[in-house]
């Protein structure tokens, strides 16, 4: 996934300098140099990863006065290298706008926002869509796949828009979808193809700048089981290729693959679950999966003995 | 049944009447097979078993004098041990429903407490089971069997939802139980 073309409008916090080694197959956080080390005071401190997403006391209140509806209260949350997390919750509680914000397209009313070490809830338009472009990679639960370009082009346009040639970028295009098994679907328009598949196209767009996070909303909200399955393995590939990703979901089915699983209440965090063993934190996410056999399957099933 | 008698006995000492209206009060059509008599069995079942005893009379307005009971040492000994323990990956809806209505009556445990312990519980057996399932071919048998777990334990997520929607509001409204 590495590659050799320029990035003319790296900024500094897109992945593109720090530390992509990260993705390629060998364990996140081991032996890299963290990629989100500069800027951030706060994580000279010695801990042993930094969270590539931030929230400090963050807040998002539309209205005003008695009919102020506090979207997002006053919220908290660390989001390591490496971490699937999971948010769920009731409607109206606010996920969609704390997703807006980690990903710079809303801006808090109040806090702080963090990304890659960064803070970014204070940067100017242009700056915010570079960062935007580079460091984040959204999915969405209408896929929003542009209709008059074929799955490849689709896949193609953000990188370049980031400054990639147009060699470059057909290059990452043809690799992403080969990795989301959509090869033979590449010149297809995404009118041809099922909701699984434009999905898949989706989600390839989003990788395309190898970005620090993919945040996902309702990913799987227009699918069936079957194509919801197919997502749920490709977040596993790139759970366990060590890329964050935070992807917000009603379907507890589809929380229970993340690494982590926070609920939403009134705004607020209302719980906070590790589902990974709670193995370290940060850079650790990657790791493989506890594997063999599965004690709460076999209590499931009554035959614990 | 033992376990929520002896809870609902934790607030106060109460006779058999009291206990039948309260545990029909919490489980509405299901409780309607729910006899005197069988309340009264329990009693005198937790009753050898030294967890409970006989305080005094009531000596109401009319009607015959009733037997309160109330709870002794090792009593309250067991209710704490329930409200801590889990129910278990299979426990069916209504012991837990009952857990929480005991849990609220008695002040012993914060029914939101146990909504989140069991919700843990239960995300971390349906993410065992989708991990499983994302191993498997869909379409074969034990795919097939993973899907059934991971649904059913869905369906437990989401009436823990409710659950923690209800008990949140009367926490709010400082009514924790015993309204019937
Ligand atoms: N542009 C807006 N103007 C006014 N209120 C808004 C706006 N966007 C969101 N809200 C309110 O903010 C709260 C949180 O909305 P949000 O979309 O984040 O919820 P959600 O958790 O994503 O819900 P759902 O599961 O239904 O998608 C809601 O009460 C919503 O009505
Ligand atoms: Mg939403």
């Amino acid at each position: 996934m590495r590659h050799d073309d320029t990035r003319p409008d790296d900024d500094g916090v897109g992945s593109g300098g720090s530390g992509p080694a990260r993705r390629r197959g060998a364990p996140p956080g081991a032996g890299t140099e963290p990629a989100v080390r500069r800027g951030d005071p706060r994580t000279r401190s010695g801990r042993a990863a930094d969270p590539v997403l931030r929230a400090v006391g963050l807040s998002r209140t539309y209205g005003r006065g008695e009919s102020t509806v506090w979207a997002v209260d006053a919220l908290d949350l660390d989001v390591p290298a490496g971490q699937t997390l999971a948010v769920t919750g009731p409607s109206g509680c606010g996920k969609s706008t704390l997703l807006q914000l980690f990903g710079g397209l809303d801006r808090p009313t109040d806090g702080e926002v963090w990304l890659g070490g960064r803070r970014i809830d204070h940067l100017g338009e242009q700056a915010l869509a570079r960062l935007r472009r580079r460091a984040v990679g959204f999915v969405f639960q209408a896929f929003h796949l542009m209709d008059e370009l074929t799955a490849a082009e689709n896949v193609e346009l953000p990188a370049l828009l980031a400054g990639a040639s147009p060699r470059a970028a057909r290059r990452r295009a043809a690799d992403l979808l080969d990795r989301v098994g959509l090869t033979d679907r590449a010149r297809h328009l995404p009118a041809k193809l099922s909701g699984g598949q434009r999905q898949r196209v989706a989600i390839a767009r989003a990788l395309v700048n190898e970005p620090l996070v993919v945040l996902a909303d309702e990913p799987t909200g227009n699918l069936d089981s079957a194509a919801t399955h197919e997502v749920l393995r490709l977040f596993d590939e790139l759970r366990a290729g060590g890329q964050t990703l935070v992807m917000v979901t009603h379907d507890e089915r589809v929380a229970a693959t993340a690494d982590r699983v926070v609920s939403m209440r009134d705004g607020m965090l209302a719980d906070d679950t590790r589902l990974d063993d709670g193995v370290g934190s940060g850079g650790s996410g990657g790791g493989p999966r506890r594997s063999g056999a599965s004690s709460e399957l076999g209590a499931l099933l009554g035959w614990e003995g | 049944m033992q376990d929520v008698v002896l809870a609902l006995l934790a607030k106060e000492p109460s006779h058999g009447y009291d206990l039948r209206r309260r545990l029909a009060a919490a489980l509405g059509p299901l409780g309607e097979p729910l006899n005197a008599g069988q309340v009264y069995v329990t009693l005198t079942r937790l009753e050898k078993a030294g967890l409970v005893v006989q305080e005094r009379e009531d000596a109401p307005v009319r009607g015959p004098r009733r037997k309160v009971y109330g709870l002794t040492a090792a009593g309250q000994e067991r209710v704490a041990a329930w409200m801590a323990e889990g129910v278990g990956p299979r426990a069916d809806v209504s012991e837990f429903h009952l857990k929480l209505v005991a849990a609220a009556e008695s002040g012993l445990a914060d029914p939101l407490a146990l909504v989140r312990r069991r919700r843990q519980e239960l995300m971390r057996s349906l993410a065992e089971a989708q991990r499983a399932a994302l191993a498997h071919d869909a379409n074969s048998e034990a795919g097939l069997l993973l899907e059934g777990i991971a649904l059913r334990l869905q369906a437990d997520l989401r009436w823990l939802e409710a659950c923690a929607r209800t008990w949140s509001a009367r926490a709010s409204r400082g009514n924790g139980g015993g309204d019937a």
